[in-house]
């Protein structure tokens, strides 16, 4: 009787050394919502674009509605009755909403008719749907939550049987969402079949019927929705890994460093994105923040690094107030003692065109160490570097390399050195251990447990759970860019998890 | 990957590439010679003959490689600063006027050794003061700083015919410029030391000082950009501007001191052109110099050394091209200015366009140093 | 001369000089609004120039000196776009390269094949598009006001200037009623949008600089076969850029792009028929400033004190498929 609308078959997909796809098995039923989660960097959207003609795969194949079928551009995808909403709206902004509509669907060379069909056309699917949105407003003059029902209308204006949602509800409201799903439910009422990728394990026990898992590349499992729990999916997500202990004695937390209150920041689209954060972090102690990736945590350490204007809110440094109006200059932050390891070491963290020595003064470059007068002091600055490439076991060791030839681990370990060698009072790190390896993995964390025992005050970013886990003293779990709770370092990965997927303590105990 | 093309050898990147490039352009610019009905093998020889051949042929190459020196160290300060300063040739116009007025003021009351360091402010004041505008709208209004410079170009243009024109020029003459310099604005000459090496006497070069003045701006150049503070951080802002906010650079003061600095550098170009050569302020003194700093730029890959080597190639161009146009009526020197189009096409826009290929070449010679750098590069 | 014959005489240059700017400024107008940036309008311009002149001096026809004009113009536009849009280079060291390979070029060519200094043989009257009067000009010349109006402002032009004037509305109409105008504007603003439409970028930006070719082949045609009759080395002095500015002026917009041109004509007009003349009220204004004023206006417009002038924004952006 359940027919498959979509089949894909030992899908692999590699970008270079890296292979966001491993041998993908999925099938999804027709006339059903079917989710699929994972963390970020799982190859959840690389594998929807393969299936939507953006990528081709390296190998595997893909049947719809039975038949195999070769997808090679987004035109054969829009043919075969595949239709996506991109995270990223791919909407024209400067246009209406009926010329965004018949964008590449349009049906003469004159666009009269074209939009006087598509008009007509319009009404019906708004009718049928729920789907109100006024014809002729301009796109950038929408709200977020009708701009997305404009990608929905484009779909389905294309014909689509099968809809792919990417992170739909990310920069939605709640009630946003909550009719987003009226519209989801309704679509598949219509029979058509709806693919929700997502991250946020609420909505997937609301809205799907079956559920898919994606972990590292792989498709991990495949549930029923009815017949899985929260923990279940959390713990998939997540995965079982071999925790990573490291030696640690008890905590020694002493006066505040730095003081987070009622802080507020939005994004460049004006979407709140840190909601109203206070917390301490005091000397002697690791406060881990948890959460799945783009619940707020980066901009919270970019507004607190004087890289990112806040809304409203303050944050003190040792009781004296950080500039958050944009105005903030990181360089006399570092002054003050405030070290900061960002999340993109590619773009923000190093400057990946220079040498290695270059890029172990950044931001302390005008420190009087590194300067004679104006020049720079060479000798000064390549006596640290290999200082630096010594202590931290930076290969190779050579200080004159481009930084762009280092490894993931031995980039962060210049990141790493430069930030901690000037002994700073507290030291902000985000993802240290992101795309790095596992030997590099244990040696920053060594590090990070020594800077604790030093009596420093360090804040951790992480969305690798295991890694807050092992190295926090206190651990804050950010969703949707709220604090929603604190726990110990005893604290479960289930609890946790839980927690990151923003259920609520009570619903879970339900 | 934000390096896409970074996995050759140094060697293959800074040498081998540019000599493709530069080829590419000189084997279309010996089509169009063909095409001209001449043969171009013939005409390369002229070339070269006629910039090397003679003393006075190398002293004439050095003079206008002088020119060269200046804009393409200009357009190279503003390149690592990630800006494209279009507008040297507005500036070093412009700078004439201040080079101009300093020597109208001292060149009957001084000798030209004190004129010379007063003329050398002016020059870089009055650069700089042109490239100020377009640098501030960039930083202050985000203002296109390619379009507002090629504005500027021509505002100069019609501002310099006019001070020229209305204020600068005596009465009784008829060509429009300012009355001749005399001694103590005029720079001596270098042309002995080329006959220090055995060359016949040269008569005329107008081979200068300026040329000096040229190798200590390059030496400066390359001072500020890989020993300073200042260069660093324009560097790291030309690179990355996210990294240059992490590090706390202020954009607006790396982009306007970066201009400055690049208006000052084209407008000591009018130094060699005014107190070197014509001994007046004169309409159109730039003569395009501006315009192939940029070709020079590119080609020297932004390192003083390159900007040199390139400069002297355009300076043997533009003084062989002279002496081509004696052999060969056909061929005036306006075959630089096609060169110059080719060299910015093949070096510039299409400057990736051989990359691929001799990244697979490499990889086939020796699939192991391309290969492994590629993955390492990925980094994760 | 009475003082309303000046009016018709100066308005009259104003529209001769204004259709060249305006010709280059609706093809900057198709490369920008597709997301090209075009600095090489004056060397495609100055390449068409000569083309067309030579070509219509040695095969005696002007129709095929402009097809000539169109066929090089057109070639120089597709470097262009092999540079910006399939190497993804740099589109301004692409646009000034095109500039420099046609200055150099035409002059070199044009020495080479005719020996007259650069320039190319003065074309006979068959070699050149000429004035056209319009039906009835010649009847009503005597009537008052309307009569010079018509005749001597509106008829007696040549075909290219009505051209000119009628590649307004068709530029406009296209742009805003066309389907290859509604996806040519989608590409210039968001060209991520136009390629999971299915739409390939490459071709939609591909047919704006082909269009962008066709327009600075006319407009260069126009400079060496109607408003002299012959080319003359670096004929185009700095229209090309004059036509930039018009561009930002009209801040993209065809109707805009006319006004900005005739405004910038009309200066160029005054300066010439002045001569550096007193105005009434204002006084003497010198000829360079009227010259240096479009760029003048033009600068003051990007630094955003009258009106923000907003260009496409994909601009400049060579569009790689994200990751």
């Amino acid at each position: 009787m359940a027919e498959a609308a979509i089949e894909l078959i030992g899908i692999s997909k590699s970008f270079g050394a890296v292979r966001a796809n491993r041998d993908i098995n999925l099938e999804i039923t027709r006339g059903t919502i079917h989710g699929i989660v994972g963390e970020n960097g799982a190859g959840k959207s690389t594998l929807m674009s393969i299936l939507y003609g953006f990528y081709q795969a390296d190998s595997g194949e893909i049947r719809v509605n039975g038949k195999p079928t070769s997808i090679k551009s987004s035109n054969d995808a829009i043919a075969t009755g595949i239709g996506m909403v991109h995270q990223h709206f791919m909407l024209v902004d400067n246009f209406t909403v009926l010329e965004n509509i018949i964008l590449g669907a349009e049906s003469d060379a004159l666009l009269k008719s074209s939009i006087a069909k598509a008009r007509s056309e319009l009404e019906r699917l708004e009718r049928e749907y729920g789907l109100e949105v006024d014809p002729d407003a301009i796109i950038e003059e929408l709200p977020v939550g009708l701009q997305q029902r404009v990608e929905i209308l484009k779909a389905l204006y294309r014909g689509a049987e099968i809809l792919i949602l990417d992170e739909p509800t990310g920069v939605l409201t709640p009630a946003e969402a909550d009719h987003l799903f009226r519209i989801l439910r309704q679509l598949k009422e219509q029979g058509k079949t709806i693919v929700l990728i997502t991250h946020k394990l609420r909505e997937i026990m609301a809205i799907t019927d079956s559920v898919s898992v994606m972990r590292q590349g792989t498709m991990v499992a495949t549930r029923e929705t009815k017949q899985t729990t929260v923990e279940e999916l959390a713990e998939l997500m997540v995965g079982r890994r071999v925790l990573l202990r490291v030696e640690k004695g008890e905590a020694r937390a002493g006066e505040v460093k730095l003081s987070v209150k009622n802080l507020v920041v939005k994004d460049q689209r004006g979407v709140t994105m840190v909601d109203d954060v206070s917390f301490d972090v005091r000397a002697g102690e690791i406060v881990g923040i948890a959460g799945v990736a783009g619940n707020g945590q980066s901009e919270l350490l970019e507004a607190i690094s004087g890289i990112r204007k806040a809304v409203s809110g303050s944050v003190t440094l040792d009781g004296k107030p950080i500039d958050l109006t944009g105005a903030a200059d990181p360089g006399e932050l570092r002054q003050r003692g405030l070290a900061h390891v960002p999340e993109d070491r590619h773009h923000v963290g190093l400057v990946l065109a220079f040498e290695e020595n270059e890029n172990s003064i950044l931001g302390y470059h005008n420190d009087k160490r590194y300067l004679k007068g104006p020049l720079l002091d060479v000798d000064a600055i390549m006596a640290d570097a290999k200082d630096k490439i010594a202590k931290y076991d930076i290969r190779p060791a050579n200080p004159r390399l481009r930084t762009a030839n280092f490894s993931g681990g031995n980039q962060q370990k210049i990141v790493l050195a430069r930030e901690i060698e000037q002994d700073p009072g507290v030291l902000i790190v985000g993802q240290p251990t992101r795309g790095v390896d596992v030997g590099a993995i244990e040696f920053i964390h060594k590090r990070l447990i020594a800077m604790r025992d030093q009596g420093k005050a360090v804040l951790l970013v992480s969305v690798e759970l295991d890694e807050i886990r092992s190295l926090s003293d206190r651990i804050l779990v950010m969703f949707a860019g709220r604090v929603v709770g604190e726990r110990g370092p005893e604290a479960s990965e289930g609890e946790l998890g839980l927690l990151m997927a923003g259920v609520e303590q009570k619903e879970a105990a339900e | 990957m934000s390096t896409p093309y970074a996995k050759l050898p140094a060697w293959a990147d800074y040498g081998l590439i540019p000599l493709i490039n530069l080829a590419v352009a000189f084997i279309v610019a010996g089509l169009v010679v063909l095409l001209v009905g001449e043969n171009p093998f013939r005409a390369a020889a002229i070339l070269v003959e006629g910039a090397f051949g003679r003393g006075q042929g190398i002293a004439y190459t050095l003079f206008y490689a002088t020119n060269f020196i200046f804009t393409g160290l200009a357009v190279a300060v503003a390149m690592h600063a990630g800006l494209f300063n279009i507008g040297g040739e507005g500036q070093a116009y412009v700078a004439g006027l201040g080079v101009g007025l300093v020597c109208l003021a001292l060149d009957r009351v001084v000798p030209w050794y004190v004129t010379f360091p007063f003329a050398i402010a002016g020059a870089a004041l009055f650069g700089a003061a042109w490239a100020f505008i377009p640098a501030y709208l960039q930083a202050k209004r985000g203002s296109h700083i390619v379009i507002t410079t090629i504005m500027f170009n021509m505002i100069a243009a019609s501002l310099m015919i006019y001070v020229l024109r209305d204020i600068l020029k005596p009465e009784a003459m008829q060509e429009v410029k300012t009355r001749m310099l005399e001694a103590g604005a005029q720079l001596p000459r270098l042309n002995w030391i080329i006959e220090l090496f055995g060359t016949a006497r040269i008569r005329s070069a107008p081979f200068n000082v300026s040329f000096l003045l040229a190798l200590v701006m390059a030496y400066l150049v390359w001072l500020l950009i890989w020993r300073t503070k200042l260069g660093y951080e324009i560097r790291t802002f030309g690179f990355s501007q996210k990294a240059a906010r992490y590090a706390g650079i202020s954009e607006v003061r790396v982009t306007i001191i970066a201009m400055l600095i690049s208006g000052a550098l084209a407008g000591m170009m009018s130094i060699n052109a005014i107190m070197g050569d014509q001994h007046s302020v004169y309409v159109d003194l730039a003569g395009g110099a501006g315009f192939i700093g940029i070709a020079v730029a590119l080609m020297g890959r932004a390192h003083p050394v390159g900007i040199i080597l390139a400069s002297i190639l355009f300076g043997m161009l533009y003084q062989g091209g002279a002496e081509l146009s004696f052999e060969m009526p056909a061929i005036s020197r306006d075959m630089i200015v096609i060169i110059q189009g080719l060299v910015i096409l093949f070096a510039g826009a299409l400057e990736h366009m051989f990359r691929p290929y001799i990244q697979t070449l490499f990889a086939s010679i020796s699939p192991k140093s391309v290969g492994m750098a590629a993955v390492k590069g990925e980094g994760a | 001369m009475s003082f309303f014959d000046v009016i018709i005489q100066t308005l009259d240059s104003t529209i001769r000089l204004s259709v060249p700017l305006l010709l280059a400024c609706l093809a900057g107008l198709y490369s920008e609004r597709s997301g090209i940036f075009d600095i090489g309008l004056e060397g495609k311009m100055l390449a068409a120039a000569f083309a067309g002149a030579a070509a219509a001096s040695v095969f005696h026809s002007a129709w095929i000196g402009l097809g000539i004009a169109i066929l090089v113009s057109v070639s120089l536009a597709l470097v262009h776009g092999f540079a910006s849009i399939t190497h993804r280079g740099n589109q301004i060291v692409s646009g000034l390269a095109i500039n420099f390979v046609a200055a150099g070029s035409t002059i070199i060519l044009g020495q080479a094949w005719f020996q007259q200094g650069g320039r190319t043989p003065a074309l006979a009257p068959n070699e050149r598009f000429e004035a056209i009067t319009l039906p009835g000009a010649d009847a009503i010349r005597e009537v008052p006001i309307i009569g010079p109006i018509y005749s001597e402002l509106i008829s007696g032009h040549s075909l290219l200037v009505y051209v000119a004037f009628l590649a307004v509305p068709f530029t406009w109409w296209v742009l805003f009623r066309t389907r290859f105008g509604l996806r040519l504007r989608a590409v210039g603003e968001n060209p991520a949008a136009v390629d999971t439409a299915g739409i390939s970028v490459a071709w939609l930006r591909y047919r704006a600089v082909i269009c962008t070719g066709v327009l600075t082949a006319i407009a260069g045609a126009y400079l060496s076969m109607v408003q002299s009759g012959g080319f003359v080395k670096d004929m185009t002095a700095g229209k090309g850029y004059i036509a930039l500015a018009a561009l930002i002026f009209a801040k993209w917009r065809p109707v805009n792009a006319m006004f900005a041109c005739l405004l910038f004509g009309f200066l160029d007009a005054l300066a010439i028929r002045l001569q550096g003349a007193p105005l009434p009220i204002i006084g003497k204004v010198p000829v360079q400033l009227m010259q240096a004023l479009p760029y003048i206006l033009t600068v003051i417009l990007l630094a955003g004190f009258i009106g923000k002038a907003i260009p496409p924004r994909a601009g400049g952006v060579p569009y790689v498929k994200e990751r």
